[in-house]
């Protein structure tokens, strides 16, 4: 447990710290929400339509951004060498990443959905539901998107790859989160998107982490 | 069966007879499923387009049908490090790829005259989509690592993830489609399992079955071919 508490701090300060860590996950959400009147026209009544659909997506788009330098960056200066014959499996150090990055990118991006949709116009009641809906959907985000930059290590185009390979991985979070959200928002049954949501989150938390010490493994090799 | 065709010296062997006699047979059904499938009368509803069911559903049912060789080929290539498997998982994609956009091209020409749209976003068509989408990133992966034998583990990784993903898809894009009450028109097409169709859709089936068989084996000799090319160049730069 010791060992998982200094595999955290690491994490978290790598993620904070180095590689951009929340500030420009915002920033890249902001300069989206701003796109969408540019683009589809100013009027409120238009937008608070597409308000909690965009916005959700933003955040499937923003929680990308940061996945290139998940594990690349300690696999090209031989960190995840060091970290592969250390004590910990290196099951708790994908767990550890993976939660640093939901600290890190998915809470800040959950904190700021709300506002982007009182900018957008939307309807005030939606904004509590989409924050929890963000929170649990960002940890799913972190460790479905994780699977994605562990399977790509050592590949020759990083970014738009794990882009490719993760995205079509996404849709059930899109979908179940999309769904509670308009389910509210049409006055009829949320509470089945949101247990989705939480349970396919659950499945890609207990998987996941497998999936990328077998991939880190591989890689390694 | 699998195990004796492990040894890529002994797959030669089979494959050499077992293809083409895939492709004919393939061939034959083709020609038996298009005789029937001329000789079928045009639907009540749908006219002569109906028709186009006959490439349409085989093209799809072989998309899906590839994707689970595509996984059983990475599990075995993961977990038993048969290098053939890794070859068969290697070939299968495209293949897979080409009959799944070849079911959705397919599924377009037949929506525009149905339902007056190119696209709609039904619960199948959506679901067929991202399955699509799911070959494109196994195949950008593989594309995109240098070492053959890394590239063929960590796709594999990622084709057993996305095993696990797609029926979660595909009943997640039917809970949604039921949310958004999407197109019920196919239910309208109470047709499809008359017998006058039937038989040249399943003649169809077994002749796409056959030819994405043999396909298969074509391509995965091919791969052993250029691993034993590539062998003989490292060889001779020596």
């Amino acid at each position: 447990m010791k060992g998982f508490g200094i595999l955290m701090k690491r994490e978290l300060a790598v993620a904070w710290g180095r590689g951009g860590g929340p500030l420009v996950a915002l920033a890249f959400n902001v300069c989206a929400v701003t796109l969408l009147p540019l683009a589809a026209g100013a009027s409120l009544d238009k937008l608070k339509l597409l308000a909690p659909g965009f916005s959700w997506v933003a955040l499937a788009l923003a929680s990308l951004l940061s996945l290139e330098r998940l594990f690349e960056r300690d696999y090209e200066d031989g960190a995840l060498d060091v970290l592969a014959l250390g004590p910990a499996p290196l099951e708790l150090v994908a767990v550890a990443k993976c939660l640093a990055q939901w600290i890190c990118v998915g809470l800040p991006l959950a904190l700021f959905a709300p506002v982007a949709l009182t900018a957008l116009g939307a309807d005030a009641r939606l904004i509590p539901l989409t924050f929890v809906c963000a929170v649990i959907g960002g940890l799913g985000f972190a460790f479905v998107g994780g699977i994605g930059a562990a399977v790509s290590l050592g590949a020759r185009s990083g970014g738009v790859l794990i882009a490719v390979i993760v995205l079509p991985l996404f849709t059930p979070l899109a979908i179940f989160g999309g769904g509670a959200i308009a389910g509210l928002a049409q006055g009829l049954d949320w509470t089945g998107g949101l247990m989705f949501l939480s349970a396919y989150t659950l499945l890609w938390v207990a998987l996941g982490p497998f999936a990328m010490a077998w991939a880190c493994r591989i890689a390694l090799s | 069966m699998i195990t004796v065709l492990a040894n890529p010296q002994r797959f030669l062997a089979f494959s050499r007879v077992a293809a083409p006699m895939l492709a004919v047979l393939s061939v034959v059904l083709a020609i038996w499923a298009l005789w029937t499938g001329w000789a079928a009368p045009d639907d009540y509803q749908q006219g002569a387009t109906v028709r186009i069911m006959f490439i349409h559903v085989p093209a799809a049912l072989t998309g899906m049908l590839a994707y689970a060789c595509l996984a059983g080929s990475a599990f075995f290539g993961l977990v038993f490090r048969h290098s053939l498997a890794d070859a068969a998982a290697r070939a299968v994609a495209p293949l897979g790829a080409a009959f799944t956009f070849l079911g959705l091209f397919t599924g377009a020409f037949w929506g525009r005259p149905m339902w007056g749209a190119w696209w709609v976003w039904d619960a199948r068509l959506t679901s067929f989509l991202i399955l699509f989408l799911f070959y494109v990133g196994y195949m950008a992966l593989q594309a995109a690592i240098d070492d053959e034998t890394k590239a063929a583990r960590l796709s594999g990784i990622l084709a057993l993830v996305g095993a696990v993903n797609l029926p979660i898809v595909y009943y997640s894009v039917q809970w949604w489609n039921s949310l958004h009450q999407g197109e019920t028109i196919f239910a309208a097409g109470g047709s499809k399992a008359a017998p006058v169709y039937l038989l040249p859709l399943l003649l169809m089936l077994g002749a796409f079955y056959a030819g994405f068989g043999a396909l298969w084996m074509v391509r995965v000799r091919a791969e052993i071919w250029r691993r034993r090319a590539m062998a003989l160049a490292v060889q001779g730069a020596r």
